[in-house]
This record gives structure tokens, sequence and C-alpha cells, in this order.
């Protein structure tokens, strides 16, 4: 793990840029002196302090993977949530919050990596994926790169823009409930036969990451354990949040 | 000095003195594993404590259910944050699995079946403070929630709780174990928020 100071050291961040993703979720992008960069996968805890001294921490997936002190997270509205709805809808440029991290050293992706990687998000479970497909890029990696991303609809998609220009990585998309006009794929949730058409391409057993909700995960995992992937690579990453 | 964050108000103040710091209450169950859940029959499941002399003490799954079983109401602690109170698990204490093991070493390292492993102190696995569970909620544990068999430690970390237990091997060092290896802290108590190392 890259490191600048001890994880435990909180840093105060200023929200330098706010993006809104789709209806429920946001980019910031957080400017933290002493941050010093993070991995691809990696997440941040952020804490946000009340006039009265009251605390509320929750930790986010990262986007970006820089050198620098800028990190983007990525936030999706959780209902009733205490935290994901005021960064959502209310925080602006310029304000500010602390950030601690950079946090965990498994579900990552690191440049020098050299294996084929398969990446497979469900909804805001693209924001650690992503990240490693901004530093493949980044990095002129050519590691086979391929990325199956699962959402309900074209507008719930975080980053489809930059996924539709990326360059290094193949994009699946899979619609659960409504696919765009003369998709070929009928809208429905992933199955075996979506995964076993990219075996098809011949590439050697892919590392694999995947990110989403629980059930999405569970789901995945089993099916790529069904189909002949190799337990031992398949790295999950679960979110519930508030 | 914290930094405010402006406009922020929070929600109401959750003033349980059984929310350790920086926690916060939820009524789910979140499940957070590294890899694909492993899927171990009763059949095949067996559990095993070594110690240092190369002793195996093995239970299977009849003699495991064959012990005295505990009702056991915690409430567990995740790194991530969230606490559940007052949740309810079936199982054996430790104390009755270690009854008849002999070991001069201090330290223990879980194994689970799908590779998974955690560092524990011998002395937080006895009296009284820990359980391989078997039931939550009075029904067979769920494979997501680290059915059939989890390690139950509801005084540390939920992650020291390993999933699909599979043994424990007496160790002399403190060794790190999986997430303890992976930037998360050795001991890992939520009362002194021992969260990262």
């Amino acid at each position: 793990m890259r490191r600048t100071g001890h994880v435990d050291v909180w840093k105060a961040a200023t929200v330098v840029a706010a993006t809104q993703l789709t209806p429920s979720g946001r980019s910031l992008t957080l400017d933290a002196p002493g941050w010093g960069g993070n991995l691809a996968g990696q997440h941040a805890d952020v804490r946000l302090t009340a006039p009265d001294g009251y605390q509320a921490v929750r930790s986010y997936s990262i986007a970006s993977a820089d050198a620098g002190d800028r990190m983007e997270i990525a936030v999706d509205r959780v209902p009733d949530g205490e935290v994901s709805p005021f960064l959502v809808d209310a925080i602006e440029v310029g304000d500010q919050v602390e950030v601690r991290g950079p946090l965990g050293g498994w579900f990552v992706w690191r440049p020098e990596d050299t294996e084929p990687v398969l990446l497979i998000g469900g909804g805001s479970g693209i924001v650690p994926l992503m990240a490693m497909v901004r530093a493949h890029e980044a990095a002129g990696s050519t590691a086979p790169f391929r990325l199956v991303y699962s959402v309900r609809s074209p507008q719930d998609a975080f980053f489809a823009d930059e996924l539709a220009t990326a360059t290094g990585v193949e994009v699946t998309w899979i619609y659960t409930r409504r696919a765009p006009d003369g998709w070929a794929r009928p809208a429905g949730r992933l199955v075996a036969a979506d995964l076993q058409a990219l075996e098809a391409a011949g590439d050697e057993a892919p590392s694999v990451f995947v990110c989403g909700p629980t059930g999405f995960v569970e789901s995945v995992a089993d099916t790529l354990v069904a189909i002949g992937h190799d337990p031992a690579r398949i790295k999950t990453e679960r979110f519930g949040g508030a | 000095m914290a930094v405010f964050t402006r406009g922020f108000g929070g929600r109401a103040r959750e003033q349980d003195d059984r929310l350790p710091p920086g926690q916060f209450l939820t009524e789910d169950f979140p499940v957070l594993s590294a890899g694909p859940t492993p899927r171990i029959d009763t059949d095949e499941w067996e559990f095993q404590i070594r110690t240092e002399t190369g002793e195996i003490h093995r239970w299977d799954w009849t003699a495991m259910q064959a012990l005295q079983q505990d009702d056991i109401t915690r409430d567990i602690h995740c790194v991530t944050r969230w606490t559940k109170l007052g949740t309810s698990w079936q199982g054996v204490s430790l104390d009755t699995l270690f009854a008849e093991v002999e070991s001069g070493y201090d330290f223990v390292m879980a194994h689970s079946y799908g590779g998974y492993t955690t560092n524990v102190p011998l002395d937080d696995l006895l009296d009284g403070k820990a359980w391989i569970a078997t039931g939550f909620d009075g029904e067979p544990l769920a494979a997501e929630h680290g059915g059939p068999a989890r390690l139950l430690i509801p005084h540390l970390y939920f992650w020291k709780s390993a999933k699909w237990i599979r043994g424990l091997v007496m160790q002399q060092d403190d060794e790190p174990g999986f997430w303890e290896q992976n930037g998360y802290h050795a001991y890992g108590d939520p009362w002194l928020e021992q969260r990262y190392s």
C-alpha cells in the first residue's frame, strides 16, 4: 500500500468538483493536502462534523487512482441514509469534509499486474472498478481488460460517457429492467450465459473483481464458480452503506 | 480539531451506550466477504484444533451437534461501521471444545473453508467469550453469513468471527491473518476503535 503518513490521521478535504451522474448518484472530487495518492480499488473514510461536534463517518470507494492529493468518490443516495443524501443533494464545491486512508489492500489492481482481468460491477459497484479502468488506461497497460456493467436502465449508469470512449477495455452492458431501443439482449439480470459468451474469446483464465450490492455479488460469484472459475481468483466487494 | 462541514446536521443523535465509537445502528444483517461464498455440505464438514505437538482434535457435524449447545445473545460490530444489537445465535462454546486441548501457545490462527484466516489471542476465545455458531435466530446459519458454522467472537470487530470455520491452529506468535495483512488492526477492539493497522 502506498501511504504518506498514517491512515489513522484525518485530513481536511475540499470539494473541488461535483457532478450529477444519475438521478441518485453524484461524483465529488476532493482535494486533500497530504493524501498522497491511492491504488485502484481502495476506499476512503469520509467524516462530516456538525456544528455541535456530532460526527458521522462512512467509507466510500474511490473512482480515481491518482498519485497526488485529489480523489474522486461517487456516492449513491441511500433512502433514509444520514450521510449519502447530504453528499448527493446538499454539499457544494468549496465545502469541506475530512478523509482518512487510503484503506484496503485486497480489492486492488496494480499497473504492474499483467494477467487478464474481468471486472463485473452492479449499479454503483462500478466505482472501484472505474478506478481500475482508469489506472489501466493511464499506465498504458497491455493486460487484457474486460468490464461487465449491470445497471437497471441506461439512465442508471455511472460514467457511461467515459466508458464509451475508454481505451484498452472491452465493455459489456447488462440492462436488468430496461434496455435501450434496439438492444439485442433482452433486459434481465446477469446469468451464466452472459459470462460464458465472454469466455468464447479464448483468453487465459482472468483474475476477477466483482463489486455491487450483496445479492448481485453473491449471484455473480456463485455463477463464476459454477462455470469453472477458480474461487481463489475471484475477489469480491459488497456494499451496504447509509 | 475537526473541520466542520457546512450545512451538515446529521440525524437524531444515537445516544445508545451499547454503540461503540464511530458505529451506527442497523436493523439489517449486511454481508461482507473477500470472495465467493464456499458451499460446504454438513456431511463433509469437519472442525479441527491443532496444537504445537501436531496433535489434531477433530469434530464432524454429528459430534459438534452432540455437544452442549448454547443460546447466545450479543451485539455485533462490523469494522465497516454497522452495529447490530441483540443478535441471537446458537452454538458450542470454545471452552467446551478446548476442554481436552493442551497447548503452551497463547495465540490462535483461525482457518476457513475458502482460505480465509484471522488471528486471535487464545484468551479471547475462552471464558464464555467465543463460540462455533451453527444457528442464527433459531434457523441453520445461512452460507452467506458463514454457514454451516462460523466462529463467533462478538467482543471483537466482526471480521474476527471467521465465516465457514474449518479449524484453529495454536501459534507461538501473533501472526497476522488475511485482513490483518491487508491494512486492518491485529486485535480489533471496537470500543477502542482498533480498525486499521
